[in-house]
């Protein structure tokens, strides 16, 4: 076997980084009233890129670089196809958003760049350190982004809000972290995992796995680390809380996926009940908390609660099909979230202009493209037939039940239907008449970029609605990979 | 070859019609012609099945089963008998007639409109053909995606709410139902009804009987709901004098009961004789409330709403009590459940184009105005009433009749509610119809039925009369399933066991 060269096995972190600092370079040279259009390109051509150069990698055979740091194998692909095409879709979204603000759009582009940079390495880390020094990377720049709009005053509150309790839960999954050393002596994940059984203090492993599920937890709005979600998601703008409501959370779940069965297979007993209670409280908290919520933006970010939980849920199947079922949900989650959210974000506008659901009313009327999208959407978030959202809850559920979770199935399936109500409540309201007396809010014309983002949204929920046997098959592959790391 | 595609066909003509409807300019009448020729067109293409269908074979024909997807096991299989077949005929046969009844009362968002009736037929037709669960559920849950929308938009005023609480009373058990679909699947690996309706019947002994138990009972609440059967009923109501008159025609009833065959009593017909007693009793009990309640109705269109969940009970208790004729008759009654309450609310739906309103007690004395629309009422009560030459008759017989032996107390009761659907019915008649005309009626004046609405009535009309006359025609092929839902194998096998 020939040896690969090191640094394609960081191909596309390394053209994130690249075009993130070009961006940088080139914005100060631009004179201050020409357009930040051409930025806008720069950055979608890098994405691209990454995104070829992820698919790229699948063709190299599988292993370790830079001393046993960083691992591409389909599990990670997976993941970096993903992560890069939510930022494709979440750079589509704001293309025109800060057209005529005072904002400076190349600093949201830059940002947006690092951050995916960092998301994508959490998936193919295998050092606890770089696991940890990647997530920093990604938080850093979305909690910039939750503050970008400086002009307002909830943004930079959400983007306070954010970084304080992101800092503390990063902290402890530092804890985690040193007390993972403390017990084995190492870092590397799967040294981590051939030292447990012989580790003379179990004790310190079973709450590192405690603490590092923490905080993760918080990284993914698990409930109960979920507190900061509504706040941030209704402060932040629409454009960002499209990204950072699907790509970090789609990076942590990787995380969390490769040191539960990765690192800590042994240790299964002690985080499958966490877990589990996680994954019930999500479901039931997110659940609950978004019937009481009249603010679009609030009932999503709980409702995302809510899905964060039924995600955990296929983590307590212990089992390859979990395992995919779970990387599946992600995708899904991601496509249906990140859509929603791109008509959100044009249909309010820059400074948020529809906030309650009242304010949604006819919007059907007014645009019947956006109307349409945003209940397609909704639709998928409730689990109707023939859209992603059902295949997703349908192999999470599958997989739980496979393994004898009947009672977790069951929570799950009765919030998903509870869950109906308000995403109904929306659709309804999207799809109703506008009543008389309130006044008519204006919907900007849809224009190429956003169109474009739909059009991948909507196709991407179709196809795992309809033929979700292709994606599944690669969510299996980067299981097997990984099913096959823990049992050796 | 035309019999392995006929059901993709009628299945999906409907859906790629809602897609070209979203397409087409919205000017003139482009869309309602359209939507109509699509409909006609659904309709001659479930006209096949009845000509080609094999009397006498048993189990499932013009099927078609390809893999859909690898893994978990889906496949794609479509078949009619007995049971589903001339209900795919009803689908198709009232879809036109909904256009019609929908042609003026739908006058702005038509292609929204339309959109979603086509995308409704899609799935009403495709719950009544899958033979795989897990595309049964998946069009058992995309029928209420339109409803709701339809509804929601074009309610008369309280659309949402009636749309919501419809969509969650229907939403919630059938998550239940998933949950109960997929411990089948974990159980046995397959989705395939025909293999687990196998599997389930030789080795019982593998399942423990508790499980079995809750399983069939999340099915049977999740089809209670649809159907609906008292106390489960809520809904209706609402949804009856909200919903625009071509999706009230078929929201109720047939999905629910079919379900309640097909799975309730094909898949688990041990657990279905255990729990017989309570639905009997539940059967009944709708039978007479529905009826008690109709009677005192001031809006038409609620009395038609109790009124179904009356005549609908009366299926409940043909199907529960395991007897052929009550079967047949059951089977039967869920066909002219569709056709007889179809033409009554499209009667009472031409009535409100008129004068805007439900409510009994403006009308009066409108049987000299109108006399056409007079005696198609007339004789469309007559067919709820259960009038002898009537299809209704064909039905309630065959029911009380097939239910009494074993159940003499209930099945009385039950004949009481006949007499009190005459009674609410024909006491709505007098009101409406005849005495001195009211205030309203004198000073609106109106036309009788035009061309159009004589079209949407007239084939229910002769129906109703052939289905009186003629019902063999019809038995033919619902005997046949019958028999074997009296007596499943399963059952046998565990006497012989015995």
């Amino acid at each position: 076997m020939t040896q690969v060269p090191q640094a394609y096995r960081i191909l596309p972190e390394l053209l994130l980084t690249l075009t993130g600092v070009l961006i940088m370079l080139i914005e100060p040279l631009m004179p201050s009233g020409m357009t930040r259009k051409p930025i806008g390109f720069l950055s979608l051509a890098g994405v691209i890129a990454a995104l070829i150069a992820s698919v790229w990698q699948l063709s190299l055979p599988s292993g370790t670089a830079f001393y046993g740091t960083v691992q591409t194998d389909a599990f990670s692909v997976f993941f970096h196809v993903l992560i890069c095409s939510i930022v494709l879709v979440a750079l589509l979204i704001a293309f025109d958003v800060f057209d005529g603000t005072k904002e400076r759009p190349a600093e949201y582009y830059a940002l947006v760049l690092f951050g995916a940079m960092g998301m994508c390495l959490m998936t193919s880390a295998v050092e606890l350190l770089l696991v940890f020094i990647s997530l920093e990377i990604s938080s850093i720049a979305t909690y910039i982004l939750a503050a970008i709009r400086k002009r307002s005053g909830k943004s930079p509150e959400a983007g306070l809000k954010y970084f304080l309790l992101g800092s503390f839960a990063t902290a402890f999954f530092l804890y985690g972290i040193a007390l993972t050393f403390g017990a084995t002596g190492t870092t590397n994940i799967s040294e981590v995992a051939a030292a447990l059984p012989n580790s003379p203090v179990p004790g310190f492993a079973s709450l590192a796995v405690a603490m590092i599920l923490i905080g993760l937890g918080f990284k993914v709005s698990a409930a109960p680390f979920q507190v900061w979600t509504p706040d941030v998601y209704e402060g932040a703008p629409s454009p960002v809380v499209a990204l950072m409501s699907t790509g970090p959370k789609v990076a942590a779940f990787a995380v969390l996926l490769r040191l539960t069965y990765g690192a800590y297979p042994q240790l299964q007993t002690h985080w499958l009940l966490l877990v589990w209670i996680m994954a019930a409280l999500s479901m039931t908290v997110g659940n609950l908390g978004a019937l009481r919520q009249h603010s679009v933006k609030r009932m999503l970010a709980y409702s995302s609660i809510a899905h964060a939980g039924y995600t955990l849920v296929a983590f307590t199947a212990l089992s390859g099909e979990g395992i995919a079922a779970a990387m599946f949900y992600t995708a899904t989650y991601a496509a249906m979230n990140i859509g929603a959210f791109a008509v959100i974000s044009h249909a309010g506008g820059y400074d948020d202009r529809l906030v309650s659901v009242a304010d949604y009313r006819g919007l059907a009327y007014r645009s019947p493209l956006l109307g349409g999208a945003l209940a397609f959407f909704l639709l998928s978030l409730i689990g109707i037939p023939f859209t992603g959202g059902f295949f997703g809850k349908f192999y999470v559920f599958t997989a739980a039940l496979h393994s004898g979770e009947v009672w977790l199935a069951v929570i799950g399936l009765v919030n998903s239907g509870v869950a109906a109500y308000y995403y109904l409540r929306l659709l309804m309201s999207v799809y109703g008449k506008p009543s008389d007396d309130a006044p008519v809010q204006l919907i900007p014309r849809l224009k190429g970029s956003l169109t474009l983002a739909l059009l991948l949204t909507v196709s991407a929920t179709l196809i795992l609605g309809i033929f979700p046997g292709r994606i599944l098959a690669m969510a299996r592959a980067g299981a097997a990979t990984f099913t096959g790391e823990s049992a050796r | 070859m035309l019999n392995d595609s006929i059901l993709t066909l009628t299945t999906f003509v409907p859906a790629v019609g809602a897609v070209v409807v979203a397409l087409l300019p919205r000017q003139g009448r482009i869309i309602q012609w359209f939507t109509l020729a699509v409909a006609l067109l659904t309709f001659g293409l479930t006209l096949h099945l009845p000509f080609h269908y094999i009397y006498g074979q048993p189990g499932f024909q013009f099927e078609i089963d390809r893999a859909w997807i690898p893994n978990p096991a889906i496949r794609y299989h479509l078949g009619v008998d007995g049971i589903s077949m001339w209900l795919v005929v009803l689908t198709g046969f009232l879809a036109p007639l909904g256009v019609l009844a929908s042609w003026n009362a739908i006058n702005h968002r038509t292609k929204e409109f339309y959109f979603f009736f086509l995308l409704q037929q899609t799935a009403m037709i495709g719950v009544f053909v899958s033979l795989d669960m897990f595309l049964y559920y998946a069009f058992w849950e995309l029928t209420l995606v339109p409803m709701a929308i339809i509804i929601s938009m074009f309610g008369r005023d309280r659309g949402t709410e009636a749309a919501i609480k419809f969509f969650v009373y229907t939403f919630l058990p059938s998550a239940l139902l998933l949950v109960a679909i997929v411990w089948l699947y974990a159980r046995t690996g397959t989705f395939d009804f025909v293999r687990l309706q196998s599997i389930l019947a030789q080795n019982t002994a593998a399942f423990p009987p508790q499980a079995l138990f809750w399983a069939s009972l999340a099915f049977l609440v999740a089809f209670a709901v649809k159907v609906p059967v008292f106390p489960l009923h809520g809904w209706l109501g609402d949804v009856f004098s909200e919903a625009p008159t071509a999706m009230a025609m078929v929201v109720a009833g047939k999905l629910g009961l079919y379900s309640i065959l097909r799975f309730n009593l094909g898949l688990f017909p041990a657990q279905a004789r255990q729990v017989a007693p309570w639905m009997v009793a539940l059967a009944v009990i709708g039978i007479l409330y529905g009826a008690l309640v109709a009677l005192v109705q001031k809006d038409m269109k609620r009395l038609a709403a109790f009124s179904t969940v009356s005549s609908l009970s009366f299926c409940i208790l043909g199907i529960f009590c395991f007897a052929v004729s009550g079967l047949d008759g059951a089977i039967y009654q869920i066909l002219n459940e569709g056709i007889s309450v179809g033409s009554l609310l499209l009667l009472v739906g031409f009535m409100y184009e008129r004068y805007g309103t439900y409510e009994i007690a403006s009308y009066g004395g409108l049987a000299k105005r109108t006399p056409h629309l007079a005696t198609l009422f007339v004789l469309t009560s007559l067919s709820l009433v259960g009038l002898p030459l009537l299809n209704g008759f064909v039905g309630e017989f065959l029911i009380l009749s097939g239910s009494f032996a074993g159940h003499e107390a209930w099945v009385s009761a039950a004949t009481a509610g006949v007499i009190l659907s005459a009674a609410y019915m024909l006491w709505m008649i007098q009101r409406v119809f005849y005495g001195a005309e009211s205030g309203m009626v004198t000073d609106v004046p109106v036309t009788d039925m035009s061309f159009r609405e004589h079209a949407a009535v007239w084939p229910i009309a002769v129906l109703m009369l052939l289905m009186g006359v003629a019902s063999p025609i019809w038995m033919r092929a619902i005997d046949g399933a019958a028999v074997k839902l009296a007596s499943p194998a399963a059952l046998v096998h565990m006497a012989v066991k015995q």
